[in-house]
Parts: structure tokens; sequence; C-alpha cells
């Protein structure tokens, strides 16, 4: 199984500001959803993890590598990170030459590149696109290639900063169906997200960062149930929960089933 | 009087075979707050422009029909001229950056400066703005050190320092957190009460329901329905046009909750909360 874990991990860009202050995490098999305000800290984290920075204190184990011994190169194999901007990732003039860049780097062959990569774009509904240039799409069809580009390297460790972001409903069923199917391969996914009502349904664990900690930790169901500590954190609970507190239910909701069989059961 | 007069707008992108606008007619009041809403590529950014005036004059492309801001013929006049009336706030806040100002000060200041106002004038105007967005905080900044949320928070403040009659926002909470995402939405519904018009397209179904005044969903580049969120969201074919009803809503249908007097679904959680209310 595949396997992250932070000790005491701080961090800073400039000496006076610290952005993440001791952390300690291990993550799993488990699907992992983080969630927070803005400048919470929650891409710097990723960051960390995916090895671009360096930690000013504590260590990261990636499957029991310590990302300080390795170069960011050496562990793109092990770890692949979708960013929040896919303008900052797309710099190919074609939508296929952008996805087979990882592999090829990687050391898969042209064959196996192309092959990798058509597969990556069929998951994200965009492989008609082949010879297009990436910036003639729309922003949200740039965010799912950005996707694809890391999917077709195919790493142990995926993780997405904001996938949702620009996402209409089908865009995100898409999302949906790409993450549970990396779960089932055994691969460990990480998430950051704005959108409780994702985080909620698709995610088994939810980690709530706020001003550079982990405020709080646990399985989805119990971390969405707490109101008072997601307003602390500039969040706000599912739209699901929040219907169920308006109307005085107990207990944790992440899907309209969940709130439609309490309700039928009063 | 309407502010904004769309009609029978045609619009094809250069080189490209398909309308992305295919005769659209509406109207919007003053001060009314309108939410767009329809799947990616329904042309939801394209209507924003050809509000706004870059449809046609910088994407060219064909062009038929009318839009009309302010008064203004938008095809008649310049963008320079339109500006004026008629802000925006795009989609990828990154595009929105000037890249010749090197704080987020002097970047709110850019679009004062360049409509010639006074300095005094300019200088109250960004540190309402940045009051507004809660980002005087990070006032000395260079924009482009920001992280998406804040870099998305300068969009909407620089646009919001010219005070325009309308303001048209493209998704303008996308990579805000859900307080921020709250915060925006109240300033905005703040603007509707000093008469400005507000158009914004948005995913944020659930939010949309609770602030906007009417709602105009579009599918291929055609106008499907332009009504209340009540009427719009009690729709049964909204899947048809890859839209979901917000979750209030959709309780509400699987329970059977409907506003005796209208037969409308719930939209808010305080309508769903009042119609429950009754019933028990």
């Amino acid at each position: 199984m595949n396997s992250i874990e932070v000790t005491n991990l701080s961090f800073s860009y400039t000496p006076e500001i610290d952005v993440l202050k001791g952390i300690h995490l291990k993550l799993d098999g488990e699907t992992t959803a983080i969630v927070g305000q803005n400048g919470a800290g929650k891409s710097t984290f990723v960051k960390l993890l995916k090895g671009l920075l360096r930690p000013t204190e504590g260590e990261i184990l990636l499957n029991g590598k310590n990302t300080k011994d390795y170069t960011v190169a050496s562990l793109a194999k092990e770890i692949g990170l979708v960013f929040q901007n896919p303008n900052d990732q797309i710099f190919k003039n074609t939508v296929i030459g952008e996805v087979m860049f990882g592999p090829l780097n990687i050391g898969q062959d042209e064959q196996k590149a192309k092959e990798k990569s058509i597969e990556a774009l069929e998951k994200v509904h965009l492989e008609k696109y082949l010879e297009t240039n990436p910036y003639d799409l729309s922003l949200s069809e740039r965010k799912l290639i950005a996707i694809a580009s890391i999917l077709s390297m195919d790493p142990n460790i995926v993780i997405f900063d904001e996938p949702t972001m620009g996402q209409d409903y089908a865009g995100k069923e898409t999302l949906k169906e790409i993450i549970f199917e990396l779960r089932n391969q055994g691969k460990l996914v990480l998430c950051i997200l704005h959108d409780m009502d994702f985080a909620a349904e698709v995610f088994e664990r939810t980690i709530v960062f706020n001003q550079g900690k982990v405020l709080i930790e646990g399985p989805s169901r119990d971390i969405f149930a707490q109101k008072e500590i997601l307003e602390q954190a500039y969040l706000e609970q599912p739209y699901v929960a929040q219907i169920a507190d308006e109307l005085g239910l107990k207990g944790s909701y992440a899907t309209d089933e969940d709130l439609l069989r309490a309700l039928k059961e009063e | 009087m309407a502010i904004i007069k769309v009609e029978n707008v045609k619009y094809k992108y250069p080189d490209t075979d398909k309308l992305v606008l295919n005769d659209m007619t509406f109207d919007v009041e003053q001060g009314e707050f309108i939410g767009l809403i329809g799947k990616n590529t329904a042309g939801k950014s394209t209507l924003c422009f050809a509000l706004a005036g870059l449809v046609p004059h910088f994407f060219k492309g064909a062009y038929g029909g009318k839009v009309l801001v302010n008064g203004l013929e938008v095809r008649q006049h310049e963008i320079g001229e339109i500006s004026p009336h008629v802000g925006l706030v795009f989609e990828n806040p990154f595009s929105q950056m000037t890249g010749s100002k090197y704080t987020v000060y002097e970047e709110i200041a850019f679009g004062l400066e360049n409509m010639g106002i006074d300095r005094e004038i300019i200088v109250n105007r960004i540190e309402e703005s940045l009051e507004l967005l809660d980002i005087t905080e990070i006032k000395d900044k260079n924009p482009f050190d920001l992280s998406g949320g804040q870099m998305q928070r300068v969009a909407i403040a620089s646009v919001i320092a010219l005070k325009p009659s309308i303001l048209i926002l493209d998704e303008p909470t996308s990579q805000l957190d859900p307080q921020g995402t709250e915060e925006v939405f109240k300033v905005i519904e703040n603007l509707t009460k000093e008469g400005i018009t507000i158009i914004m397209a948005e995913h944020k179904i659930d939010k949309m329901a609770g602030y906007t005044d009417r709602i105009l969903l579009i599918h291929e580049g055609k106008l499907i329905d332009f009504d209340t969120p009540a009427k719009l969201f009690s729709r049964e074919d909204l899947q048809d046009y890859g839209i979901i009803a917000p979750a209030v809503t959709r309780i509400s249908q699987s329970l059977g909750i409907q506003n005796k007097e209208n037969g409308l679904y719930p939209v808010t959680l305080k309508e769903l909360s009042r119609e429950m209310g009754d019933k028990r």
C-alpha cells in the first residue's frame, strides 16, 4: 500500500512568516480531501510532498523515501501533482504533446507514452482534441488536460489542487470517476478542495488546514458534521448537512440519499 | 427602462462554423442581480464578452443582432467608450492583471488612472475596494506573488473600483474558500442596492439560488429560460442542459415539498424550513 508520512513539518518562504507549522500526518490507502481557507497553506503543503519545496524543518517520507534524499525528477514516477492553474503547467502546442511530455521524461518509450496519453485523454473525454493547441480550449478543458498529463505518467500517489474549479456538473462527474478508479487501482489520492459537497461525497478522509496547521482530521463523515470547527476554519458544511441542521436532524450527512433516508424514517 | 437590451444576437468566432450565440434576446432592468448558468461551452463567457464589447471588437468574427448597454449600441462604439459603463471580471484572474504594476495597490489604480479620474477620488476608491474585498493586508504585494484566491479578490476589486453601472463577473469565486465565496456574493448584492446591475456566470448553483433576482439558463448558444430561481430550478428538465438543481430543491422534489400557492419547489434553506414547518 502507498503511504505518506509527515513528521514535524514546518516551512516558510521568508524567515518572518511561517506558512506551515509542526505538521504530523500519516496517509495511506484512503482517498483524502484537504480543505481550508485561502492562504491556509494547502498548496504549499502539496508542493512540499511533491518535492518542489524543501521542508524548513521536519521530514516527509513517500513510500519510505525521504524527499530530502531525492531529486524532484526521481520522485516524479512516484508522485504526480496537478496544478491549480493549468496555465502554470501547460506549455506544449498540442494536447497530445503536452500529455506525452511526462511519460517520455520518466522513461516510457514513444509508443507506450502515446498509448498511455490517449488512455488518459479518454478518461477526461478530450481524446478528440489530440492535435489542438491547449490554449484554443476553454480554461475548464485545460484543467482536464493538466489532469490527463499526470494520469499518463501513472504515479502511485496522485494529488489534485482544486480540480473542481470551473467544472460543471458533467466535469465533476468525470472527476469522481477518475478518483474512484485511481483508488481501485490502489493509488493514494489527495485532493485540495473548496467544494465541500464534493469533498464530503467523494473522499473517505478529510484534513482541515487552518493558518498553517492541521486543525482536525478524520473520516469525512465526522469532519463535516462539525459545524463550529468548519466555521472556525472559514469553511461551511456541505449543503445536505446544512439542510439537516436547519431541519434539526442529528448525525452526519454527505449525500442526498443519506438525508432522504433520515427524513423518510422520521 | 432596461439597462441591457440584447436583440437577436448571433455570433461566431473567426475561423469557426458554430454559432456560439444563437439568436439570443433578453432585457435586464437596472439594479437586477442576474445569474448566468449553463454547462461548460454553453456560451456563458462569450455572452459576457458580448455585453462588455470584447465580442466583436476584440475577438472579431461574424456578428448579427444588437446589444445595448446603458443606451449604447455595443457594435457602434469602441471598447474604450463602453468600458466606463460596463466592468468585466475575467474567469481567470491571471488574465486580468496588467503585468505592468508591481503592487496590488497600483494594480487597482490602473483602470482609474486610465479613466483620468482625480487623484483624491482614486485613492478613496482604491481603499474602499481593498476593504470591501478584505485585501488591505496584501496591498503592497506583487500581484503575481499572490495565491489564486487572493488574485481573484484583486481582480474583482480592480473592477469594482471603477464603479461601472453594469458589472459582469465570469465565475468570480471559483478559487475562493466557502466563506470567501459568501463574502463576495454579499459584496455584489450590496452593489445592486447602489443601483449597479450585475450579471454573474457561476456554477455554484446553491449560492445563486439565494442571491440572484433572475437566472438566465443558456445551452449551446441559445437562451433556454430567464426567470426567478424558484421557477427556473423547479423545471423538470434541468439535467438535459447539464445543470443540477440546488440541494434544497433536489431534496424538496424527492419529498414532494412544494409551495402551496404557486406549486414551486423551495430553492433556499429558509424556504424549505418554512414549507417543512407548515407540514409538521
